[in-house]
């Protein structure tokens, strides 16, 4: 579907690409090294024959439960091109030990809240992000939600639960179960 | 219908030199919170303003108090049942979720839904679009003082509630459709009762339209406020009505037909100056056109079944869950296992009244989600809200945040 884009790329940047592959339902994904990650980006916006301009969206995997785990974060990349009309898909893999990677916001202004999501909700940081602050979740929060690792039920209230009795609310509240 | 038939001349400012006769006082930049309980933010969100004088010099808003852990419940839940779970991001047009997501699941499944369940879905999201747009238009209406159009708009608006009730169940949170298809056929006369409140809807739509498209003080304030160009729009991700209006045309529903779009005859409305009186003007071109769509979708709508007869995908029919054993467990498996998604992932989106829902889904081969990612069309347009207010008057900031029609429940999953 974006072959074309990414064909482009990695002739352009032979050594920015780790792998590149197509999912079952025919998108093409390339999976780029996290040092070339703007400049591949810089690249699908500013060239005016690919011009991936409509920044898409960004998420984070983490693969801690699946049967390749290893680096265990993956930070995904959605562009979309309207002159083109296709999207491309691109991704990061970081590491648990040193969950960093460049900021896109130098290219994509709209990376700023995806970043800012990705950071509260998995604890990777971005380096040269403007404001990395948690977005959704409040700054007291520890830990980070959507890593596989925290619990389900987990509950870290601001101001103290009243215990209710009828009202299961997982283990590591107030003691009522 | 197109801006410039609703441009009428307006002379723009009294004559005399800008600023002559004004009286300079000596201002200091003040902070104030708007929300997170205000009437005018729509769901809750705190905007943080800093102000000089009347001048909105920075604006940081502040989300998260609507966070319910979408993410994290769907991935602690079987496919079906993160259904529910999409009602609740847009509450205004629950369809649209419901639908883009099984659309995503199917894509990731690899399944071809029968043509009749197409047309139901067409049907289910064109009405959500209407209902969504009436009430962006009707707030927006109430919140620039003029209550009559909003109560036009909600009458309207609860036509639509009531044909979907009728349809769904339910008035809100629909939960409709499953994996393979939809769940129940249309009830008897529906399509009779939906055509003549059509009608109805095309009056009261009219009546807004009256009420405000010409209206002094409405285009007074939504006018070349709110502003953004075409590229800022895109590069924060705008899609849907807010990107169009800026003149970009991208609309998935002609540029990735989906279900039956491709067979049905509907314009896009492009808009040029990309100010909140473009995005109210696109959303009233859009509730005609939707309400084309519905017409068409109703004459042509095919018999046959709605759901796929696949027992690993959809429920057997309650006859044989009784009377067969394969019926038994068919339905045993998918209620305890849920639906078995090959491992793999996927990107799919639909066009959600609010613009590009998009889903990003990793199966790992269980009956559960391992991601659900969700591209709430509502987030990027809130991120941007700040380049289109700062620099503007406070008061600007009241109708650009009607016409983005932020949900906090998308945004903030």
């Amino acid at each position: 579907m974006s072959k074309f884009a990414l064909d482009r790329l990695s002739q352009k940047f032979p050594e920015a690409f780790a792998e590149r592959y197509t999912d079952r339902a025919g998108g093409d994904w390339a999976v780029v090294h996290a040092l070339a990650i703007r400049q591949v980006l810089a690249e699908l916006k500013d060239s005016p024959d690919l011009d991936f301009k409509l920044f898409g969206s960004m998420d984070a995997v983490d693969r801690l439960q699946l049967p390749e785990n290893q680096p265990r974060f993956e930070v995904v990349y959605f562009l979309f091109s309207v002159s083109r009309n296709e999207h491309v898909r691109l991704k990061v893999r970081v590491s648990e030990a040193e969950p960093e990677l460049p900021s896109a916001t130098s290219v994509f202004q709209g990376a700023n809240w995806w970043e800012r999501f990705i950071f509260d909700f998995y604890g990777i940081r971005f380096s040269g992000h403007p404001d990395l602050r948690r977005l959704l979740l409040y700054e007291e929060f520890k830990g980070h939600p959507l890593r596989k690792d925290y619990p389900l039920r987990q509950r870290q209230p601001l101001i103290p639960e009243k215990p209710v009795k009828d009202i299961f609310r997982g283990p590591g509240t107030s003691g009522v179960a | 219908m197109t801006t410039d038939a609703y441009n009428p001349n307006f002379p723009d400012s009294v004559p005399g030199e800008e600023g002559e006769l004004e009286a300079h006082l000596k201002t200091k930049r003040m902070h104030i919170n708007m929300g997170p309980s205000h009437p005018a933010t729509h769901g809750t969100v705190r905007l943080n303003i800093e102000l000089e004088g009347e001048t909105i010099i920075h604006v940081d808003p502040e989300v998260g108090f609507l966070h319910r852990g979408f993410q994290k419940s769907c991935e602690n839940v079987t496919w079906t049942q993160c259904l529910p779970y999409t009602d609740r991001l847009n509450y205004v047009s629950a369809l649209a979720n419901n639908f883009g997501f099984l659309n995503a699941v199917e894509r990731l499944i690899g399944l071809e839904i029968p043509e009749r369940a197409k047309y139901l879905r067409v049907l289910g999201a064109e009405l959500h679009r209407m209902q969504d747009h009436l009430t962006c238009v009707g707030a927006v209406g109430l919140e620039l003082g003029g209550f009559s159009a909003f109560l036009y708009a909600i009458e309207a608006r609860e036509l639509i509630m009531d044909r979907v009730t009728e349809l769904t169940g339910a008035r809100l949170t629909t939960s409709f459709g499953r994996v393979g298809g939809i769940n129940r056929d249309l009830p008897d006369g529906w399509i009779e009762k939906t055509v003549k409140s059509l009608d109805k809807i095309h009056e009261l739509v009219h009546e807004v339209d009256l009420l405000l498209t010409a209206n002094r003080i409405f285009v007074d304030r939504m006018r070349g406020t709110g502003v953004i160009s075409a590229e800022d729009a895109l590069d924060f991700g705008f899609t849907g009505p807010c990107l169009r209006a800026c003149g970009v045309n991208y609309d998935l529903r002609k540029a990735k037909p989906y279900w039956v779009y491709d067979k049905l005859d509907f314009d896009v409305p492009i808009g040029k100056n990309g100010d909140n009186f473009d995005r109210y003007l696109l959303r009233m071109e859009e509730l005609a056109q939707s309400e084309k769509l519905i017409r068409q979708a109703l004459r042509d709508i095919p018999a046959g079944p709605v759901i796929l007869e696949d027992w690993r995908i959809a429920l057997p029919p309650k006859a044989e869950v009784y009377g067969s054993i394969e019926g038994v467990i068919g339905h045993f498996k998918l209620i305890m296992e849920g639906i078995q998604v090959p491992a793999g992932e996927v990107y799919d989106a639909t066009e959600s009244p609010n613009g590009e829902l998009g889903w990003y889904l990793v199966s790992d081969g269980t009956g559960h989600p391992y991601k659900v990612h969700v591209r709430a069309p509502g987030f990027p347009i809130l991120a941007g809200v700040a380049r289109m207010v700062e620099g503007r008057m406070l008061a600007d900031l009241i109708p650009t945040f009607d016409t983005i029609n932020m949900i906090g429940g998308e945004v903030e999953q």
